[in-house]
């Protein structure tokens, strides 16, 4: 980060190595601990011997209202579901609204109802909070940074570098819903069928997926070993990043993956890879094999969950790399993006 | 194309028969070239390359817009968006392709006025929409591309927009091919013809090039049995010695192809030489806007003075367009350079070669 580059460009906030470069660099020796180096999804703390969840995101999409949503929902859905794949139930929120001035008292009495409704569909307590305003022009319309922590339980241990040789992965629904509906939005595509946000709490989700074989001697709660959304950067960027974390191999396979026909066909059109797309209502769960079946059914007892698919496995060669096995039967290499073509996502 | 129509072209079993008599029928050793970077990407996205026989290779050639986009035309990009009062709009794969002195990206960062757009007409609408910037929309493309900013440009002409303005930096793909085929170096045994362009130009538009190079070639679709049926065609005739035009694209490729884009690129645009990055400047390959559009012209009408350009040293995109090298031959290639930080044009595109084969290649 030198030379012609030492400035902050949109790919620095992408989700893609491009950020991840920033993260190690200046982040992380700036903080340096422990807990912040695991680099989850929600820091795993305990305190007096209580096992908690902290994490924080931040909202910037554009446009702020968008089909199946808008920023207020995706602000509290985006930390219940941090929180949620640490495998902890979200228990209490804080907001931070930045405003730019002139901004409509409507929209923000709008945005601030569906942040109310998510809240308590999550089950989660809004509970202290901030606001600025910027004059105009120093901000876009609405920005809103929401924190959260939540309670892991005792027996839940799941985290980005758990996946073992063996598991398989399972991803709870289709693919790129959301950033296809931003994009279709944003640049006035008007592709108007069936692309809608799938933004949602998924911590009902991960709660009965953990839960699983409590009271049940065919599973195992210990089963699950990674938890993740696959958000900003999608599935693929999502896998790339556990494979290394885990030191693993993942093999996809491309006809198991779940993707609406109407947003296959607008990344088509776009030539856009479904792969890197964000999803904010979709998780990937990696599990041992003997749990899978039983997991893949509580995933689809649920509406969140109907169309969950085993998109792949674990493997011990090729450590640290993504394949995906082609419907025809070639294989090719998922990596890790650069940056993102399409900012201001969430 | 509906789903049900594209996932036949997907069909494994299909697929695997094509697979089959392609290695059944396979002696010779060859090099086909895909000549359009959509192809390169679709056939690496459906791991083609791990399907077929070794006596087939196949090489990238000069079929993405940007990657042959000739640096000088880049650093005149960069140098209109460094214009006071000029509002720059353009495709988003061009705005991380390197130039002398940074990129549009670069630019944008330092507080240019830079808008990515998906088509020309949404240029004409950011004109429409600041009548007090001149909006140059960078045109970059082939015979697929061009016929859009012709429209841009007639409508610009009947709405009397004055602040709306095209920098031609357009393509026409068979006298590449022309001059491919003629250089010994490269010893490419049979054309992959690109589809999207040949919808416009129809196949037909190659017969003088194949009569001429006696080089075999087919026009080809990008579903994977499209592919794989085109490489099967081309090998057929390559064992058979012959040297002959065949579409296997005849879903969506004539023979005359789209009459009515082929005017409108004749009414707006004249026929010129034209740079390309790799292979020097190929007479009668590039399109200009014609004299009496001479007042959309940017390159015209503003003033643009752009020293004189290179390649980034040590860059071979050059011989990666051609089919000379592959990426892994290039020293720079997956060390100093790479997505987050290209030295060539090829590193950047989605469609360049250097890119794909870093990001889907490396699975055997």
């Amino acid at each position: 980060m030198t030379g012609q580059n030492d400035i902050i460009r949109l790919d620095h906030g992408s989700g893609g190595r491009i950020s991840g470069e920033l993260i190690s660099k200046l982040l992380l020796p700036a903080f340096d601990n422990p807990i912040l180096s695991k680099l989850d999804d929600g820091a795993a703390l305990e305190v007096d011997g209580v096992r908690l969840a902290f994490s924080t995101d931040s909202f910037v999409v554009d446009p702020i209202f968008f089909p199946g949503g808008d920023i207020g929902d995706l602000a509290v859905n985006g930390t219940v579901n941090d929180l949620a794949m640490c495998g902890a139930l979200p228990l209490y929120l804080s907001v931070g609204l930045i405003m730019e001035e002139g901004f409509n008292m409507s929209d923000l009495s709008r945005i601030l109802s569906s942040m109310k409704r998510a809240a308590k569909a999550a089950g989660v307590l809004i509970v202290t909070g901030d606001t600025k305003v910027v004059p105009r022009g120093a901000a876009d319309k609405i920005f809103i940074n929401t924190s959260g922590i939540g309670r892991i339980p005792d027996h839940v241990h799941v985290s980005a570098d758990g996946a073992r040789p063996g598991d398989v992965v399972i991803l709870s629904g289709s693919m790129a819903d959301h950033g296809m509906t931003i994009l279709n939005e944003r640049e006035k595509l008007s592709f108007s069928h069936g692309i809608t946000s799938d933004t949602a709490p998924l911590h009902r989700l991960t709660q009965k997926l953990l839960a699983a074989g409590k009271d049940n001697h065919k599973g195992n709660r210990k089963d699950i070993h990674v938890l993740r959304d696959p958000t900003r950067g999608g599935v693929g960027t999502a896998l790339c990043e556990i494979s290394e974390r885990s030191n693993v191999g993942i093999d996809i396979f491309e006809e198991n993956l779940p993707i609406k026909p109407a947003v296959a066909g607008l990344c088509e059109l776009l030539g856009i890879d479904p792969l890197y797309v964000a999803n904010e209502g979709k998780l990937l769960a990696f599990a041992a094999r003997p749990a899978a079946e039983k997991i893949l059914a509580d995933l689809r007892s649920d509406p969140l969950g109907v169309e969950a698919q085993i998109i792949g496995e674990v493997r011990s060669d090729h450590p640290g790399k993504v394949h995906l096995r082609t419907r025809i039967g070639g294989t090719r290499i998922v990596s890790m993006p650069a940056g993102d073509q399409l900012p201001r996502i969430c | 194309m509906s789903k049900e129509l594209s996932d036949s072209y997907r069909d494994p079993t299909l697929a695997g028969q094509l697979v089959r008599w392609i290695a059944k029928i396979s002696r010779k050793k060859i090099r086909l070239m895909e000549v359009c970077g959509t192809h390169t990407v679709s056939i690496f996205r459906s791991g083609i390359r791990s399907l077929l026989p070794d006596t087939i290779s196949l090489v990238s050639g000069p079929g993405c817009p940007v990657c042959v986009t000739d640096p000088g035309d880049i650093d005149a990009f960069l140098a209109l968006a460094r214009m006071e009062g000029v509002t720059v709009a353009t495709f988003g794969d061009l705005m991380r392709v390197p130039g002398s002195q940074g990129s549009l990206l670069e630019l944008k960062s330092e507080g240019r006025d830079i808008r990515v757009v998906y088509s020309p007409l949404d240029a004409l609408a950011v004109a429409r929409e600041n009548p007090d910037r001149k909006v140059v929309f960078l045109g970059v493309g082939f015979e697929t591309t061009a016929p859009t900013v012709a429209a841009a440009v007639s409508q610009a002409l009947q709405e009397g927009l004055a602040n709306f303005f095209i920098y031609s930096a357009h393509k026409l793909v068979p006298p590449a091919l022309a001059a491919i085929s003629k250089n010994p170096d490269l010893r490419i045994d049979g054309f992959l013809l690109p589809g999207h362009v040949s919808v416009i130009i129809g196949s037909g538009a190659y017969r003088p090039f194949v009569e001429t190079s006696r080089c075999p070639a087919v026009v080809a679709g990008f579903e994977p049995v499209d592919l794989l049926q085109a490489i099967g065609m081309l090998v057929s005739q390559i064992e058979a010695g012959e040297a002959r035009l065949e579409n296997a694209y005849k879903r969506a490729v004539s023979e005359k192809g789209n009459q009515a884009a082929q005017m409108l690129l004749e009414n707006t645009f004249q026929v010129t030489d034209a740079p390309w990055r790799g292979l020097g400047v190929i007479p009668k390959s590039g399109l200009a806007l014609k004299p009496e559009y001479a007042g959309f012209d940017a390159g015209k009408v503003l003033p643009l003075c752009v020293p004189a350009s290179e390649s980034p040293a040590g860059c071979r995109c050059g011989e990666v367009l051609i089919g000379k090298i592959t990426p892994p031959d290039c020293p720079l290639f997956g060390t100093a350079c790479t997505p987050v930080k290209p030295v060539g044009p090829c590193m950047v595109s989605s469609e360049g070669t250097c890119a794909a084969f870093h990001r889907y290649g490396g699975a055997s």
